[in-house]
């Protein structure tokens, strides 16, 4: 194994790994509004959740496509066995996401039919939001394979470990939906945003404090890594419980950004524990992030492409978050 | 019965392939289309031009998106159902695949934005710029997926080690042999089909009097660029079917229902093709014809389906039938030009009813004409999907059942069936709203903060109890 591939092997986990935490965060939120939509108080709520993700959520999920298209590219072991292992879990997600995206186009467009286009928005969310969990709890757990290729059966991925931390993600979805809806709305709508924000942490923190006790026991991998010598990523769930504080704290004080902020922390110092888990296996329970590599050639002549449309993605992100920015009112509409 | 998941995945590929195909394979002719009208009125400064482009530009917005999330399934399809393949072959497709994904996303972020929501926020030439941009882009995207293809029939620049192929020239892969051909075809095909869409909307409203001084404008570009351009497809794809012959000649031998190695191959026009009995049924064709039209010479000698051991044979009657569904539909439109010069020469180009009736009837055409030539060309390729080196067999994912693949396969059908049923509806509803007054422009919500993605640039209600202006 020489320098090069070693580099680039590398810097294309920072990549993938990037791409997917703004996906996770990003899409993460507008999944949320969708999965809180029935319990939400009237259909005014209804529109300002929509309206307030309407112009950015396929923006959102670019992520997912460009972290898809580069795991092609640069980690084919990764797209190869993921994706045959999670057949039926995959469909369910495609369908999920494409029902909810027509139904942000198409539900302002309609008056008579809007009630489907509410049905659509909800389970194409909850649906796909469940199958992305179903996916990281795969991950933890790992499959059988042999000589580079899945040799489990259609259900092998579908486990009670794997039900809790779908409806973890959900559930995990759902808080970053409703501390998002916090900082966009005012009024009743802001106020039954902050009333759900608390029951949906102790519902995060429920789901998340099971799957952690249980994820060293599914992996002996995670065993060795948590009670072995490096002490130091004890670090992470304890960042994020201060996060999960913080959200308690500045939701009863009724700050606006706050909650949402911290809820990014548990996000992100979550996803890092789980990484440092994991590293550097990333087709469990054998394969490393260097045998799922492509050739470097590969790698390299694909680098060119995404170190140019990366910064361009960050802006327009960034500029379409700025434009949007500020608070969303009942019969404001952008459509 | 036994489910096999091969024949299920080819299906399920098939189907997912083709839905997918009628929106691109429309949206790069349209951009060319949009970009050419804005050139237009960016020079004359007539009104026309632009009211033309902001109706086309709305119809292309809610195609592009429905192309775009057509699109997502099919790049997850390589994995979930081809794995050994997309394992085998990723070296080389991963980075192709990819930069179509990274160029759709550049165009998006860069250009679509401004091409749908920037008329009169931008100066006319920036926009203008992001109109040819727009068009550049597709075309760029088409080249990516193109190239890919072409691979797959004509792989180069290649070695395959271990089940697993390592490029040795990427110039070689990515511009291989039949690239250029499929490339120049397509786009041809494009226009064709963003013509004889164009043309048959602008002749329908026509035939209501809607708009005619714009329409007749659209309607008169669109048959002379058809009057040009059916010719020219019909040499291209000749140069495109001696292309095939040299590499895959046992396609084109299917193509041709022509069974036994022979000279003085004649042209059939009918025939059952029989796979079992390796021969035709009710042959009926013109005599030395499809070896003048393949080698230049009437007793040109055509290697036969037999050349190849029948477990390596095409699909003989599909490929066959498909071949002359394209080339009748191509030849239509040839005559349908013509007709058009006859009737202008006339001057009753825009007043003739059977003329715009036809027109109007002909939408659909150009689309079942590019579906079949893809089939004939993908269909032709088996056994083989990456040519004379992997078989589909080999490609498929070695985990899927029968049942796994037939749940998809009816899921993907009826995910579709719902979604683009909505979307076609749709689609045929801003189509039939037509043209806006220009004042009445200014009221359609246009000065609200909007989002940035392809159908938001369209106010047509999705029911009919909406206030267009609201919604």
């Amino acid at each position: 194994m020489n320098m090069e591939m070693f580099d680039l092997t590398v810097i294309w986990a920072f990549i993938i790994g990037f791409g997917l935490m703004m996906y996770v965060l990003m899409d993460g939120f507008d999944l949320g509004l969708g999965i809180l939509y029935p319990f939400a108080p009237d259909e005014d709520a209804r529109d300002v959740m929509m309206n307030s993700v309407a112009p950015i959520w396929d923006g959102n999920e670019t992520w997912l496509v460009l972290s898809g298209a580069g795991l092609l590219g640069a980690f084919p072991l990764v797209y190869s066995v993921f994706l045959p292992a999670l057949y039926i879990g995959v469909f369910l997600m495609l369908a999920g996401l494409i029902f909810r995206g027509v139904a942000f186009e198409l539900r302002f467009k309609s008056k008579r039919n809007r009630h489907w286009w509410n049905r659509a928005f909800c389970w194409g969310s909850a649906i796909a939001a469940f199958a992305q969990g179903a996916v990281v709890g795969a991950y933890i757990q790992g499959f059988p394979v042999e000589n580079f290729a899945y040799v489990g059966g259609a259900f092998d991925w579908l486990t009670p470990f794997t039900i809790l931390t779908g409806f973890g993600l959900m559930a995990g979805y759902a808080l970053l939906g409703a501390t998002w809806l916090i900082l966009k709305s005012e009024g009743h709508i802001q106020d039954w945003a902050y009333k759900i924000t608390p029951m949906l942490l102790a519902l995060v923190l429920l789901v998340f404090g099971i799957i952690s006790v249980w994820t060293p026991f599914v992996n002996p991998l995670v065993w060795e890594r948590w009670f072995g010598n490096i002490q130091l990523i004890w670090i992470f769930p304890f960042l994020a419980m201060a996060c999960a504080f913080i959200v308690y704290r500045s939701v009863q004080k009724r700050r606006e950004a706050a909650p949402f902020l911290a809820t990014i922390g548990i996000y992100l110092f979550t996803y890092l524990g789980l990484i440092v888990s994991k590293w550097p296996i990333i087709v469990p329970p054998n394969y490393t992030l260097w045998d799922a590599a492509s050739a470097p050639e590969s790698q390299l002549f694909l680098l060119v492409g995404f170190v140019f449309i990366i910064p361009i993605v960050l802006t327009y992100t960034a500029w379409a978050y700025w434009v949007f920015r500020g608070k969303v009112r009942v019969g404001e509409g952008y459509h | 019965m036994e489910l096999d998941p091969l024949l299920l995945s080819r299906l399920q590929f098939a189907f997912v392939v083709s839905f997918h195909a009628i929106f691109p394979v429309f949206t790069i002719g349209l951009a060319s289309y949009i970009a050419l009208l804005h050139g237009l009125f960016y020079k004359t400064e007539n009104p026309a031009w632009d009211r033309l482009a902001l109706f086309w530009t709305k119809v292309f917005a809610v195609v592009f998106g429905m192309g775009v999330v057509s699109g997502i399934v099919m790049s997850f399809q390589f994995g979930t159902n081809w794995s050994n393949f997309s394992q085998a072959s990723s070296n080389f497709l991963g980075p192709m695949l990819s930069y179509e994904v990274l160029t759709a996303f550049f165009l998006e972020a860069a250009f679509l934005g401004v091409l749908l929501f920037g008329r009169g926020k931008v100066p006319e030439g920036v926009h203008l710029f992001a109109a040819i941009m727009v068009a550049i882009g597709t075309f760029i995207s088409a080249f990516w997926i193109l190239s890919a293809n072409s691979w797959l029939h004509t792989p180069a620049g290649v070695e395959l080690i271990d089940f697993r192929f390592h490029v040795t020239s990427w110039s070689e892969a990515i511009f291989n042999p039949s690239f250029p051909y499929r490339f120049l075809h397509m786009a041809v095909a494009s226009f064709l089909t963003g013509g004889f869409v164009v043309a048959g909307v602008s002749a329908w409203f026509l035939l209501r009097d809607r708009d005619p001084e714009a329409n007749r404008r659209a309607l008169s570009m669109c048959l002379w660029l058809l009057l040009f351009l059916a010719p020219v497809q019909a040499v291209i794809g000749d140069f495109h079917g001696l292309n095939t012959l040299e590499y895959q000649p046992t396609k084109v031998a299917a193509m041709e229902g022509h069974w036994e190695t022979g000279t003085n191959v004649p042209l059939l026009l009918f025939a059952i093709p029989d796979q079992e009995a390796q021969t035709n049924h009710f042959a009926f064709g013109i005599p030395n014809l499809a070896s003048i039209i393949l080698t230049h010479s009437p007793d040109g000698e055509i290697p036969g389906i037999s050349e190849a051991a029948p477990e390596e044979q095409p699909p003989v009657l599909i490929v066959f039938w498909a071949f002359r569904v394209m080339v009748g539909i191509g030849l239509l439109m040839i005559a349908v030009s013509l007709a058009g010069l006859m009737l202008r020469r006339k001057g009753r180009i825009y007043s003739s009813k059977l003329f715009l009736k036809s027109l109007t009837r002909m939408i659909a055409l150009p689309f079942i004409a590019v579906l079949a030539g893809w089939v004939v060309t993908e269909s032709g390729r088996s056994p083989w999907l990456v040519y004379g080196m992997m078989t589909h067999a080999e490609g498929l994912t070695p985990s899927l059942t029968g049942p796994m693949a037939l749940f998809t396969l009816i899921g993907y059908v009826l995910v579709y069936g719902a979604v683009f049923y909505a979307g076609i509806y749709y689609l045929t509803r801003v189509v039939r709203n037509g043209m806006l007054p220009v004042e009445e422009r200014e009221t359609t919500g246009e000065n609200f903060k909007r989002p940035m993605r392809p159908l938001s640039a369209t106010h047509t209600p999705f029911d009919d109890d909406v206030d267009p202006v609201r919604s």
